[in-house]
């Protein structure tokens, strides 16, 4: 009966359309909302995963999350180093400071004329930047990719690194944001800003993690870190430590509590505490979470209002084929399997469609992460839409008495 | 053994019938009744209907609309229940005894049925509509494809297989299912109506096809009807009125179309 069970479905077009369309906006709302709320809470702790090397964070015991920047005294330090268990521990700069830069674009003539040459127009500009600044000697906690420079091109003087996608707001206009082209931009390298009245020199540009704050990323040394922003009585606000070989990070970060009286976390615990943070203190997972419910509603009303109505058309019919010796066992299973290949063929739609948005928007401002427990989330969304949609049709045709079919 | 009270209802049944005819009984109704509804609203379908249909005939049951033909019609192809006690004994099975998945593959063996409005499933072509019953009986598709191909050759469909039911005619469209009640050789056909939809010779046609094919020494055809320019086509006709068969007559089948003032016509309107 199965083939007889499809071709009815498939068999109105229009209603076949409608149902499958239905579960394809449900399931392409769910997979996109997700992935963009997934990506927006992985920029909240960006940077925790582009720090590599460091298995631990040790902070102020007050910081909430990655971006809450509470200055610890450099001798928390040595304390950190001091914990049984710590291979090495180094210092971390996290903060913001103003990069000042004189730059250039090109301007159109007003009006427009073709024959009108454009003209070079230069502009003074302040910019809020992303400060890290790394171990002087170790230079741990560098970006995971340069695309052009040297990351060793930071221990000379005044040298800074910035991100790619930076380059947008400290040079706007000069498509420094979409190119990777690695002639290209080498054409920022050996560009100066100002920085605390200091000047500072673009001797690479990396790849970071795009982060919540849109702020350019700058790394540079520790030292010259300090120097960047106005002078402060206690400058490090963290200290990435390494656990010895065979040591737990958790058991270490412990010690590192008890010992210090530190906030210390694991790089996994960190990103939790951050993504956490944003999920309780701000309305986003609230905002999000209703536009996935009303994809929820919507594409179960037009799901299940279609479905329905395409089973009670087909009313008669079923009635004629429980008039013929069909139990309801095998018109149940009909229905099912209907609602299994209309919810399958959603499910795909659905989230390809999401999947091609993700990659039409890849590289652009959009957040967009689509973690794999999505994708059973969304499949198990469906087939609830699915089953509640399937559940008033079989009700209404396993009580249909098969005498109807003689009724006029 | 019969009780007195059956024994009666048998010598009842005996006298509605018409002498001369009968042949091994198919269909046994005793003290068959039907009630819809509870409290002020309940309707008496059916009165202790006490019946009997014999086998190699195709019998029609006629009377005003709302006397309960299609009531009649409905237990007898087991697919509404009687009220408890009646008899429903079909090929010798009691029907009404029956239960759930017993009777459902009761229907699926032993009924054939054509409806006044086709019921055949749109989205296939006739050739699958009338392989459906053999598709419930789990026959395998190729061999049910065929055995339908089979059979609407010979109902004149052979060149109509592949089509669709909208792009039949109201009389293609009841042939298509004709050959579906046809398809797995059951022992009763029942037919509600199945003219009413049809033009004067597209039914005769119809009916014609009926009686061909479907009349057989070992099968049972009921045919509910209003139509009285089909009634000729019958070996027997019951008149039924108010719930109750009020008078059975019985012809030899000519499928002759009779003149006007037709001693059957006069029987249906009496």
């Amino acid at each position: 009966m199965n083939w007889i069970a499809l071709r009815m479905l498939t068999g109105d077009k229009a209603k076949f359309l409608g149902i499958v369309l239905g579960l394809t906006f449900a399931a392409m709302l769910i997979a996109q909302q997700g992935s963009i709320f997934c990506g927006l809470m992985l920029r909240t702790c960006a940077q925790i995963e582009d720090i590599t090397g460091a298995d631990l964070w040790v902070m102020d015991p007050n910081v909430s999350f990655v971006d809450d920047v509470k200055p610890m005294i450099e001798a928390n330090l040595y304390r950190v180093r001091g914990v049984e268990g710590v291979e090495w521990a180094v210092p971390l700069y996290k903060g913001q400071g103003r990069a000042k830069l004189t730059t250039w674009h090109w301007a159109e003539p007003r009006p427009k004329s073709p024959t009108s040459p454009r003209t070079k127009v230069q502009q003074e500009i302040i910019e809020q930047v992303v400060m890290l600044g790394l171990d002087d000697e170790t230079l741990v906690g560098l970006p995971r990719k340069l695309w052009v420079g040297d990351f060793r091109d930071l221990w000379r003087p005044d040298a800074i690194i910035v991100d790619r996608v930076g380059l947008r707001k400290l040079f706007p206009g000069q498509g420094g944001e979409s190119s990777t082209d690695p002639e290209f931009l080498k054409s920022f390298l050996g560009r100066e800003l100002e920085m605390n009245d200091r000047r500072a020199v673009i001797v690479g540009i990396c790849e970071a993690s795009r982060t919540f704050q849109t702020f350019p990323v700058v790394y540079t040394t520790y030292s010259r870190a300090k120097l960047f922003i106005p002078q402060e009585r206690k400058p490090m606000t963290f200290v990435l430590a390494k656990t010895k070989p065979n040591e737990s990070p958790e058991e270490v970060a412990q010690k590192i509590e008890q010992a210090t009286g530190l906030k210390a976390k694991t790089s996994k615990q960190f990103v939790w505490m951050t993504i956490n943070y944003y999920l309780k203190f701000t309305g986003i997972p609230i905002n999000f979470g209703i536009t996935v419910v009303l994809g929820f509603l919507v594409g179960t009303a037009i799901a299940g209002q279609t479905f329905y109505n395409f089973t009670l058309e087909n009313l008669k019919q079923f009635g004629a084929l429980k008039a013929m010796g069909l139990s309801n066992m095998r018109i149940v299973g009909m229905i099912l399997l209907q609602a299994a290949v209309t919810g399958l063929l959603g499910f795909g739609l659905g989230v390809g469609a999401a999947a091609w948005f993700g990659r039409a928007t890849q590289g652009g401002e959009l957040a967009f992460y689509t973690p794999w427990q999505l994708l059973p989330i969304t499949g198990a969304a469906i087939v609830l839409i699915c089953i509640l949609a399937s559940i008033l049709c079989v009700r209404r045709v396993v009580v249909l008495e098969p005498a109807i079919v003689f009724r006029g | 053994m019969l009780d007195s009270s059956t024994a009666e209802r048998e010598m009842v049944a005996g006298v509605l019938a018409e002498p001369g005819l009968e042949g091994e009984v198919a269909i046994r109704l005793r003290d068959v009744n039907k009630t819809f509804g509870t409290g002020e609203q309940t309707v008496l379908a059916l009165r202790g209907v006490d019946w009997d249909i014999y086998r190699g005939q195709l019998t029609m049951l006629v009377g005003p609309s709302g006397c309960g033909k299609t009531t009649l019609l409905s237990v007898v192809a087991g697919i509404l229940d009687c009220d408890r006690g009646g008899v429903v004994e079909v090929f010798g099975s009691d029907v009404a005894r029956m239960r759930g998945g017993a009777k459902t593959r009761f229907r699926m063996d032993n009924i054939g049925f054509v409806f006044q409005q086709y019921n055949l499933l749109p989205a296939l072509t006739a050739m699958e509509n009338a392989s459906v019953p053999l598709i419930i009986a789990g026959v395998p598709r190729p061999r049910a494809l065929e055995r339908a191909r089979e059979v609407l050759t010979s109902l004149g469909m052979g060149n109509r297989l592949g089509s669709l039911p909208s792009q039949l005619s109201g009389g293609q469209q009841q042939r298509v299912a004709i050959a579906r009640a046809l398809v797995h050789e059951p022992r009763l056909i029942v037919c509600d109506e199945p003219t009413a939809a049809l033009d004067h010779e597209s039914g005769q046609a119809v009916m014609r096809l009926m009686r061909d094919a479907a009349v057989k020494s070992d099968r049972s055809v009921l045919v509910v009807s209003h139509d009285s320019r089909v009634f000729h086509f019958a070996d027997r006709m019951a008149r039924m009125d108010d719930g109750r068969i009020v008078q059975v007559r019985s012809q030899v089948g000519s499928a002759q179309e009779p003149e006007a003032g037709d001693v059957w016509e006069a029987a249906a309107r009496a």
